[in-house]
């Protein structure tokens, strides 16, 4: 584990600094590119801080291990890319519905399919919170510097131990692989999950506020029963009833919509009152980003909006914006975020960039800047 | 003393049965509560993993012990992530034939290359019973099931001899007519320090039983009939087949871990 200090390192190595800083102690992973360093990385240096690696025979297994392992109580992970998310896809229904803290970092790649491997992408947004069947909701995360990778795979680990749900970290080729400058600090705000406090019996159901029943481990003597049928709070399985499956499923969902104000992140500015809001996440955020200031420099009022968190969308913040501003979404997909933006911001007076394959430069997305604003 | 009532009050959840009239479901359970009673283990220490299916069931909600009662044919992945994660807890993994070596094959496959420190027990019932009976990886060619309506054109495998062939420590073969040996190879299964395959097979009068004109004790005579301790060609074996030392993948990974430590 790399010291307190200044580094010139890759997102993918940022990101499994943090992880051990945040106290991850199981890794479980399957090569694949752009996301491998990151497990290359941890193989390394994980059993030097007392964490267990495996390389696991495929990605439906890796996330298996992975929720298996935190059942024993260790925070644990896994990384990949989109081929090994779609495999992923059902078990992390069964970690939504088991409620396992882990995370899965995704560093997207251009699809569909095999697409092209060593290129960025974001067409996987949609799928981190639809891909695996039935009614849920989903922590995503979306990184958009080296830096971010550090302390969003923090905040990774954070949300899924406080909200005991599965958090997915977006990333992309573009900032998993992108060498710069990243600040590691001494030690990092950990949370660690609610534990029971007595001879609690329901850790699947719960009246606490905050939606999170405690978890206890494997080992603790409770006969835990966990399931990814539908259940009652003691765990028992009811595949039948109307009740069960009715409380559950809202609870589930419930957890993150009702807490998402806590959830919610993102980067914003000169967004009241523009004629122009510039939305981008990513790695696409960064010309983007410069874009929008080199149109501020002509004298155009022009905002930037960043989701940090994809999901939940900082929807109450976008519907604001739109209706105030028109709004360009600059994305590295065709079909990434943009169902979510338009909905939230409305048809009227959206645009929309979107490029494959490769970042544009800083005048591509400013000639669109100028077109939408003539 | 164990006898019935005993173990049913320690090991068995006071849950209503899904399983049909005759199943051999129960005579697992009996087994491996009795097998760990005989090991000296504590139940807490005891960890259930299973899959999908009736054999999944098994365990989830009946054992009295940590269950996860997981997706189709995963049961082996979930449970080395148990296992490496905690390797102070026994780990079982109860599966269909269908779950183990048809979805999730690959796991058992490399599981047993591996040779990580779980034990496995393939409960065959030759076919996808919970589905309402179709053909399996362990149903016989020419046999007829639901999909097979007029002959099972596929052959099929001997899971035990490709786990051994994978690499694993302790690989048996027995049925639920067997029960003394099976309890008995059950508790083998706990004390082999690497992966353990217990191929069982179970009668399921309902889905097949019941084609055959046969109800569960008939096939449980049939299991007697056609099964021998000795390798006899015109019957099945029945018996440890495998019992190897082999390096663990758990201890491996800890006494890599500890030679960081350095002390």
């Amino acid at each position: 584990m790399m010291n307190p200090g200044e580094y010139f390192i890759e997102g993918n190595i940022a990101c499994a600094e943090a992880a051990m800083k945040a106290g991850v102690k199981f890794f479980g992973g399957y090569p694949i590119t752009p996301a491998s360093e990151i497990m290359n990385h941890l193989s390394d240096e994980l059993p030097k801080v007392g964490g267990r690696f495996v390389q696991m025979e495929d990605e439906i297994a890796s996330i298996a291990s992975v929720i298996g392992s935190s059942w024993t109580g260790l925070k644990s992970m896994t990384a990949t890319s989109g081929p090994g998310f779609s495999l992923m896809q059902e078990n992390l229904g069964y970690a939504v519905m088991t409620e396992t803290p882990c995370v899965i970092v995704n560093v997207q790649r251009a699809g569909p399919s095999t697409g092209q491997a060593t290129k960025p992408g974001t067409g996987d947004v949609m799928q981190s919170r639809f891909g695996s069947q039935g009614d849920y909701e989903i922590i995503a995360l979306s990184p958009n510097s080296a830096q971010e990778m550090f302390d969003q795979t923090v905040r990774a680990f954070n949300l899924a131990e406080r909200y005991r749900t599965p958090v997915v970290m977006l990333a992309d080729a573009g900032v998993g692989q992108m060498r710069e400058k990243v600040t590691i600090p001494g030690e990092v705000e950990g949370e660690e999950r609610k534990r029971p406090t007595s001879d609690e019996k329901e850790f699947f159901d719960t009246d606490d506020e905050d939606y999170v029943p405690p978890m206890p481990d494997f080992g603790d003597g409770y006969e835990l029963l966990v399931t990814g049928s539908t259940h009652l709070g003691d765990g028992t399985r009811d595949t039948a009833s109307f009740s069960a499956q009715d409380r559950l499923v809202r609870r589930l969902v419930a957890k993150i919509e009702e807490n998402r104000t806590e959830i919610e992140d993102w980067e914003e500015h000169h967004v009241e009152g523009a004629d122009l809001v510039v939305v981008s996440y990513g790695s696409m955020s960064r010309p983007a980003k410069g874009a929008v200031q080199k149109a501020r420099e002509d004298g155009k009022d022009v905002g930037f909006f960043r989701p940090k968190t994809m999901w939940p969308s900082p929807e109450k913040r976008l519907k604001e914006i739109g209706k105030n501003s028109k709004v360009l979404l600059v994305e590295l997909s065709l079909r990434g975020y943009r169902m979510e933006v338009e909905r939230c911001v409305g048809s009227e007076d959206f645009y929309v960039h979107d490029r494959l394959n490769s970042l544009p430069t800083i005048e591509e997305v400013h000639q669109k800047i100028e077109e939408v604003l003539r | 003393m164990i006898n019935a009532e005993m173990i049913k009050e320690k090991y068995v959840r006071n849950h209503p049965s899904p399983f049909c009239p005759g199943c051999g479901g129960g005579m697992v359970l009996n087994a491996m509560s009795r097998a760990v009673e005989k090991s000296g283990l504590e139940k807490e220490d005891v960890a259930a993993v299973s899959g999908i299916g009736c054999a999944a069931w098994i365990p989830s909600p009946h054992w009295r012990v940590d269950t996860l009662h997981t997706t189709h044919g995963r049961a082996v992945a979930f449970a080395s992530g148990i296992k490496i994660a905690n390797r102070d807890l026994e780990v079982m993994v109860v599966s269909g034939d269908g779950d183990c070596a048809g979805i999730g094959g690959n796991h058992l496959l490399h599981g047993a290359r591996n040779n990580i420190d779980l034990n496995v027990l393939m409960v065959n019932n030759g076919l996808y019973a919970m589905t309402g009976g179709q053909v399996a990886p362990t149903t016989e060619h020419g046999e007829e099931t639901l999909t097979t309506p007029h002959g099972n054109p596929s052959s099929s495998f001997e899971a035990a001899e490709v786990v051994k062939a994978a690499g694993a420590s302790h690989v048996a073969r027995w049925t639920t007519y067997h029960m003394d040996e099976l309890i008995e190879e059950v508790e083998k299964a706990i004390n082999t320090e690497g992966f353990s395959f217990i191929e069982v097979l179970a009668q399921c009068p309902t889905r097949k039983g019941k084609k055959e004109g046969m109800d569960g004790l008939d096939m449980l005579e049939w299991y007697k009939n056609n099964t021998s301790k000795e390798k006899d060609r015109d019957k099945l074996y029945v018996g440890t087949l495998a019992d190897i030392e082999r390096p663990e993948l758990t201890q491996e990974i800890y006494r890599q871990i500890e030679g960081f430590r350095g002390d």
